[in-house]
């Protein structure tokens, strides 16, 4: 599908935040994405949505600069993120919380040294006044109290929310969820997605969410990218509601409503 | 204090309101809550509410929150009613967060050591239950094998296979170099002494005796523990971390039989023949020392070493050595299958599986030579 024919609903008129232009993504010859052109605004609840397997971690993995692209660039607020010196690009990362799919908290550390360790890296604040940021970090996502624990002790819901706790240790601008309902009750992938729209209206963060959960993508995301694993590219962008509402392309309806329409 | 961040008004309600000032910013200075606290407790009344205003107030993140918080668990505790009305919103919506979700009772963890009795109990029953894991742990091996021997052990020999190659050939060159150097060196030592009564010749024996007898199996065991027990224990503690460990026991394959017994048999048969091999080659490093540095002829330094060393000899470094595999393997695999499921646990078993092993080795060589000695062999 050539680019002219992406669908476009909805966008909604922020500051442009995060803006993608002209990005490849590749591992070795191995082509993942290509052509991705997109704006995420100030403020946004954007999800990256998708089949599996069509590049969506690996576009994640991208934004917050583990991977540079191939070809094209990441704009973060107008400056080119692979051409930043390499300590601007570090200040740049502070700025972002990501919250990866298995939590990836540090095992072997307690949930308060987890969350403890970037304040302790990058501010200057003394012992008492990270534990008592460590102790607020953990209230704000409901595991007050859980300070000693190690993430080997506690369930996966609450993994993933300690994991959360971290990411927001720095209090980012920008935060990154990859699949966060996975493996969730889903209760407890409703409580999630609360405390997401929660976060960014409280913190005025902007969030950046990959996904494949439908509930999920309905009840929070207000823009979002759809990427095709078959033409190796995105085929949609805007709000996820409008999308399910007027888009014509028969992928992203058949993915929009569990394949119940378009083409078989 | 650089700027005033904060000011307090009484009211003559006998109310509070406190207005904040410029940046609360974590990396910002701002009135402490501890004055803050000071200032109402000089009151000889509490105060009957507190509302705050926020119109001067800049940028703000966590540290605001913090000050909060801990303005929240006084006034709670001082049934001091807080009217948070003058707050911008976003505070308002994370101090709602922060305080929903009570804390669950019993969550937080009693720390502290205890008494020395306890400890030292703690400690007792901590080596009681490592003494019957090891117990139980031979004891499960020595069923596997039987399993093995009568066929019915869900055994891979492709894994077998590659078990004995990097534990076989792939350790040849290292175990060569250092059994030659290790040669050379005794033959060095011996030569500087036996000079002084013109035996030089005898430097065949030594090196010979030296390196068959005792040298090669116990340097080609603590080789093969750092290299292939070490091994062993990290694989087996990464798969228990991923839960492989399990997902083998819920189908009904036991990890004895198909984890450990391939890594421990592969060892035990190639530690033997490795053992060989720096036999020989701690021979060739006294030979080559001998011929260069003392006046003794390659034919002579072999018939020498011919005449010093007896099957027997062979054969005790040889029984040594199968023993020490038997230490270094289910050491490593013991180690391995009894990590805790973090990375630092992983680093702990491989630590404690080469410990344990040459703890083991030593303690069994002083042993046997001991034994050897007594019955004259």
């Amino acid at each position: 599908m050539a680019n002219g024919a992406q669908v476009k609903i909805g966008n909604r008129s922020g500051l442009a935040h995060i803006e993608v232009r002209g990005m490849t993504m590749a591992y070795g010859d191995f082509l993942i994405q290509k052509d991705l052109n997109f704006t995420i605004n100030q403020g946004d609840i954007f999800i990256i949505m998708g089949g599996s397997g069509c590049g969506k971690s690996t576009l994640l993995r991208h934004l917050v600069g583990l991977h540079p692209p191939v070809a094209g660039e990441v704009f973060y607020q107008g400056s080119s993120f692979w051409q930043l010196a390499p300590n601007e690009r570090n200040a740049l990362m502070r700025r972002m919380g990501v919250l990866y799919q298995g939590g990836a908290l540090w095992t072997a550390m307690t949930l308060a040294e987890n969350i403890a360790l970037p304040l302790e890296e990058y501010t200057s604040l003394t012992p008492t006044e990270v534990n008592e940021l460590v102790s607020y970090k953990l209230s704000l996502v409901g595991l007050k109290g859980f300070e000693d624990y190690y993430p080997s002790e506690i369930s996966g819901g609450m993994q993933k929310r300690a994991a959360l706790a971290r990411a927001m240790a720095l209090d980012p601008e920008t935060l990154f969820f990859d699949e966060p309902s996975a493996g969730l009750d889903p209760i407890s992938a409703r409580l999630l997605d609360d405390l997401i729209i929660e976060l960014r209206d409280s913190l005025g963060a902007t969030i950046v969410i990959v996904t494949h959960e439908l509930a999920s993508i309905f009840a929070v995301g207000n823009n979002s990218v759809f990427l095709d694993a078959a033409s190796k590219t995105m085929i949609a962008e805007g709000d996820p509601k409008r999308l399910l509402a007027e888009t014509d392309n028969p992928i992203v309806r058949k993915f929009l409503t569990r394949g119940e329409e378009g083409y078989p | 204090m650089q700027s005033k961040s904060l000011t307090i008004s009484y009211l003559t309600d006998n109310s509070v309101e406190i207005s904040f000032l410029g940046d609360w910013c974590l990396t910002c200075e701002v009135e402490t809550w501890q004055s803050l606290q000071a200032q109402f407790e000089q009151y000889p009344e509490p105060p009957k509410e507190i509302d705050f205003v926020s119109s001067d107030l800049e940028n703000w993140d966590s540290k605001l929150l913090l000050f909060l918080v801990k303005l929240d668990a006084y006034a709670q505790s001082r049934h001091i009613p807080v009217n948070w009305d003058g707050l911008p919103d976003g505070a308002k919506g994370l101090l709602r967060l922060a305080t929903e979700v009570p804390e669950r009772s019993g969550a937080r963890r009693r720390t502290g050591t205890g008494s020395l009795v306890y400890r030292l109990g703690k400690w007792a029953m901590g080596g009681v239950e490592e003494l019957t894991g090891l117990a139980a742990f031979l004891g499960e091996w020595l069923l596997s094998i039987g399993r093995f021997i009568t066929g019915r052990a869900s055994f891979r020999w492709v894994d077998f296979n590659r078990f004995l190659h990097s534990a076989g050939a792939g350790a040849l060159p290292i175990v060569g170099v250092i059994s030659l150097l290790v040669g050379a060196v005794l033959g060095f030592v011996g030569a500087v002494q036996l000079q002084m009564f013109g035996a030089q010749i005898y430097v065949a024996d030594l090196v010979g005796l030296g390196v068959v007898r005792e040298m090669g199996a116990m340097m080609t065991a603590i080789i093969m523990a750092g290299r292939t027990g070490s091994a062993y224990a990290a694989q087996l503690g990464t798969m228990q971390v991923n839960e492989e460990i399990d997902a083998l026991r819920t189908m009904g394959i036991s990890p004895m039989d198909f984890l450990v017994l391939p890594r421990t048999l592969a060892l035990i048969l190639m530690l033997p023949l490795l053992c060989l091999w720096a036999d020989a080659l701690g021979i060739l490093g006294g030979l080559l020392v001998g011929v260069s540095i003392l006046d003794i002829t390659l034919l002579e330094y072999l018939q020498q070493t011919k005449e010093a060393i007896t099957l027997t000899d062979i054969a005790t470094g040889l029984i040594k050595s199968l023993i020490f595999a038997v230490v270094v393997s289910l050491a490593g695999c013991l180690r391995g299958l009894q990590s805790g499921r973090n990375s630092a646990a992983v680093g702990n078993a491989t630590t404690s599986a080469m410990v344990t092993a040459i703890l083991l080795i030593v303690i069994w060589d002083a042993l046997t030579t001991i034994i050897f000695n007594r019955l004259g062999i």
